[in-house]
């Protein structure tokens, strides 16, 4: 008996029941779409969750962003929705900050991870290696309830009379430790660590069961070497995930002491309004390590599954296998391991011991080269590849062009000398929105346009999507770029106004320029929204098994499929799932048996 | 049929598999505590400390459930489903133990002028040792519920799987106990 057979044999009933997906038809709504242990509409939860998500955070960026391009202007209807956070339709300073910090939470946190990981990882993991759900899709189920309920705790902590947290994303004490220090610093400050930690709880029980499921519950034949890229990244993923959250969770708890228990883990000599707090023999720079020993490997927790998604986009619709399978799977182990020796290049400027601080930027510099690597092998997949440009597609080479982009400022930044100048400019904007903001939400929707149909039986408008695309695209570069510049002039993160600032006078039109850009841009993701809400109930239906020509497993379930994804038996895998354009085949779908005449890949 | 079954023995079970992976993201949790403690000592304003006497009690308690644990298990493997239930009870019962001991620690502790927010070295005491007790407590907890369900089901499940994450997860406090009481002992 399989795994397979041990844990789910009997939810499915699929022994020798080819009727399996007929006992399933009398789930009741609230089995089905609410409390579901399928790790499809699990997967459909977190998506849907991060898209709404998505369009929260996004709109708070577009309201600071108004007030970064035309500080001088009022907008009554700001008034409106916000009430005393812009009185007269100017923006609370205060507020500016809660915005700040909030867009980062929930675009980095919520969207990019639990959003993107969530969703493709449930979704395609099971369907991706032949099993009929994940190892425990209760505890699945659990994961997200946990994240619904964190949602909920940051959604609340919008609502509080003294705002939401303020203190930026990384959340730094001594002014995240300290109710008296700002307005988002009191109740706001606990929902946000509250939130956090059911957050973290969350995606440690999502990431156990990936873990546990591509490592146990393969079908027969599908050996590691196998396995689709996504598997590889989304298992790299897990594993990050897993050793690094909850080391946050211990700075987070530790945080929690020092605010409502007395205890000075990260306070020391502080005088506060002109008094002087009793707190002594802590360290904020201790805080700062255990964050970005998380930090640092989150940023790849967004950035491994999309490009996962990326090369097996590519490859499908380059009609040509990847280039450097190995080369791949050994890269994206090389970034994982690097990601857990790097964080401290994130305080250069904390007055880190230089020596030490050399060897970070060794090691820095170093995950220049997987990551070389990796942009080599899709270059060389698309070479004279029989390129489709589906909307897929166009944003997986989008993800590239966007990755090239922000590893180059990267390796600027790795250099502490250069940091020294850098750190905390409108550079490092610059460099993370593009590197892992933008290119995290190009591998999303790549793996959204071209997943879609499997998704829902149908597709995408593709018109729309081309649209979306390009004003994305373009828009990118527009906001992000020009920020490389105002970095460069040492113009400061995290500020609400630069008018008043003589040697940032400059900047006022490019301000106006990128804020202006911004609006757009997040207009085009409404289209998106639209797009995707309309199709799932509107769009056109696939009428084909394997619309995109595809070698892997989930091709090979019915069109719409149900509760343990494959009527049958589990189909069985004989090679791995890049035989593209082979033998004068256009592709050989995995299920295939290795003919006698073939030649190897 | 045969040939696959024996293949499977050597294979470890799905759900196991899950326990270790929540084990070691466990251990990250306490590693990253125990760095900061390590790098937080090596700077001002630390004060040593003298752990209570009682917690070489609680840790000798935790070590011998470790062992009834060990009892119970082989016992369920080998169907002696009366020696199995004692067994768990008993190790339920000092788990239960080994909580209040520590507490009583905790109260010796803050006694002698060794509070929580006194000096970091102190909060950092408090915190190890405290979410330490918590993993046991959900420990113990955990136990009840299988107590409760041996002591009262009448469909008998006898599925050995439960019975061996438990006394997984029991014997990973009892190390982690191990390690944090020598940790603290040792560096302080
Ligand atoms: C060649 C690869 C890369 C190098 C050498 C690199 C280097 C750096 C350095 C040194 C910083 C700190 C700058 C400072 O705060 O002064 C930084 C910031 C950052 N990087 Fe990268 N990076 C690389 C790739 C990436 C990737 C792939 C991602 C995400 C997917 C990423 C996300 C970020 C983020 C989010 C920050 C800013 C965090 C903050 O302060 O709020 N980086 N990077
Ligand atoms: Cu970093």
């Amino acid at each position: 008996m399989s795994n397979e057979a041990i844990l789910h044999d009997q939810h499915f009933g699929t022994h020798d029941a080819p009727h399996a997906h007929e006992h399933h038809d009398h789930e009741s709504f609230i089995t089905k779409y609410v409390f579901s242990q399928d790790h499809k509409m699990i997967s459909k939860q977190f998506l849907t969750t991060g898209i709404i998500w998505a369009i929260i955070g996004g709109l708070f960026s577009v309201i600071f962003r108004l007030q970064l391009g035309y500080p001088d202007s009022t907008f009554p209807w700001l008034q409106d929705l916000l009430g005393h956070w812009a009185k007269g339709g100017k923006l609370d300073p205060e507020f500016y900050y809660s915005l700040v910090t909030m867009h980062g939470t929930i675009l980095v946190f919520f969207v990019l991870t639990a959003g993107l990981s969530g969703t493709f990882a449930n979704f395609l993991i099971p369907l991706q290696i032949g099993a009929r759900d994940m190892a425990s899709p209760f505890l699945n189920m659990l994961s997200y309830w946990f994240f619904f309920t964190a949602s909920m705790v940051m959604l609340s902590s919008l609502f509080v009379q003294t705002g939401p947290a303020s203190g930026g994303w990384t959340i730094y004490p001594p002014l995240s430790a300290l109710g008296e220090a700002s307005e988002g610093s009191k109740i706001g400050m606990d929902l946000w660590l509250v939130s956090m930690a059911l957050f973290i709880v969350s995606t440690l029980l999502g990431g156990l069961n990936y873990i546990s499921t591509i490592l146990n519950m393969r079908t027969k034949g599908m050996s590691m070497t196998r396995m689709p890229l996504t598997i590889w990244a989304l298992f790299f993923t897990a594993i990050l995930g897993v050793l690094s959250f909850p080391v946050l969770l211990s700075g987070a708890i530790l945080l929690l002491f020092d605010r409502n228990l007395g205890t000075s883990f990260y306070l020391s000599d502080i005088v506060i309004n002109g008094k002087i707090l009793p707190n002594e023999g802590g360290s904020p720079i201790l805080f700062q390590h255990l964050f970005w020993f998380l930090g640092h490997p989150e940023v790849y927790i967004i950035v491994l599954p999309a490009m996962g998604m990326v090369s097996e986009i590519m490859a499908i619709n380059s009609r040509k296998p990847i280039f450097g399978y190995m080369a791949m799977v050994g890269s994206l182990f090389a970034i994982t391991s690097l990601a857990f020796l790097v964080w401290a290049h994130h305080m250069f400027v904390s007055g880190l011991n230089p020596f030490l601080g050399s060897f970070f930027v060794l090691l820095t510099l170093l995950i220049a080269v997987p990551s070389a690597i990796k942009v080599f092998n899709w270059l060389t997949t698309l070479w004279r590849g029989n390129i489709r440009f589906t909307p897929g597609m166009l944003f997986a080479i989008g993800f590239v062009s966007m990755f090239i982009s922000g590893g180059l400022t990267g390796i600027f930044l790795g250099n502490s000398a250069l940091d020294i100048h850098l750190h905390d400019t409108y550079f490092i904007v610059a460099h993370f929105h593009i590197v892992m903001g933008v290119a995290g939400f190009f591998g999303m929707f790549a793996g959204l346009y071209h997943w879609f149909p499997k998704m829902y039986g149908r597709y995408m408008n593709n018109t729309l999507a081309y649209i979306h695309f390009w004003v994305t695209l373009i828009g990118a570069y527009l906001i992000f770029w020009p920020m490389h510049y105002e970095g460069l002039a040492g113009m400061p993160r995290r500020y609400y106004d630069f008018s008043s600032w003589e040697s940032f006078k400059m900047f006022a039109g490019l301000n106006e320029f990128i804020s202006f850009v911004s609006i757009i841009v997040f207009a085009a993701q409404l289209l998106f929204v639209v797009n995707f809400f309309y199709s799932i109930f509107k769009g056109r239906k696939v009428t084909t098994q394997n619309p995109w020509g595809a070698t892997s497993l989930e091709w090979t379930t019915p069109i719409r499929p149900g509760h343990g994804n494959w009527l049958g038996e589990i189909p069985e895998v004989y090679r791995w799932p890049y035989d593209y354009g082979k033998d004068g085949r256009d592709f050989i779908p995995q299920t295939e048996p290795v003919g006698e005449h073939e030649s190897k890949h | 049929m045969d040939l696959i079954m024996t293949n499977q023995q050597k294979r470890i079970h799905p759900h196991k598999f899950t326990l270790w992976v929540v084990i070691c993201s466990m251990v990250m949790m306490f590693a990253g505590l125990t760095s900061a403690y390590i790098i937080k000592r090596n700077q001002a304003n630390w004060l040593t400390f003298e752990l209570p006497v009682i917690f070489w009690y609680s840790s000798a308690i935790i070590i011998l459930s470790s062992f009834t644990m060990m009892i119970s298990k082989r016992a369920f493997a080998e169907r002696e489903m009366g020696k199995y239930r004692r067994m768990l009870a008993i190790t339920t019962l000092l788990g239960i133990t080994f909580i209040v001991l520590q507490a009583i620690g905790f109260y010796q502790l803050s006694g002698s002028g060794i509070t929580l927010t006194r000096n970091v070295a102190f909060s950092f005491l408090y915190v190890l040792v405290g979410l330490h007790a918590l993993h046991v407590i959900g420990g113990v907890i955990t136990l009840t519920v299988m107590l409760v369900r041996v002591f009262s089901r009448k469909s008998r499940n006898y599925s050995i799987v439960p019975v061996e994450m438990m006394s997984m997860y029991w014997h990973f406090v009892d190390l982690l106990w191990i390690y944090l009481f020598v940790f603290l002992l040792m560096i302080r």
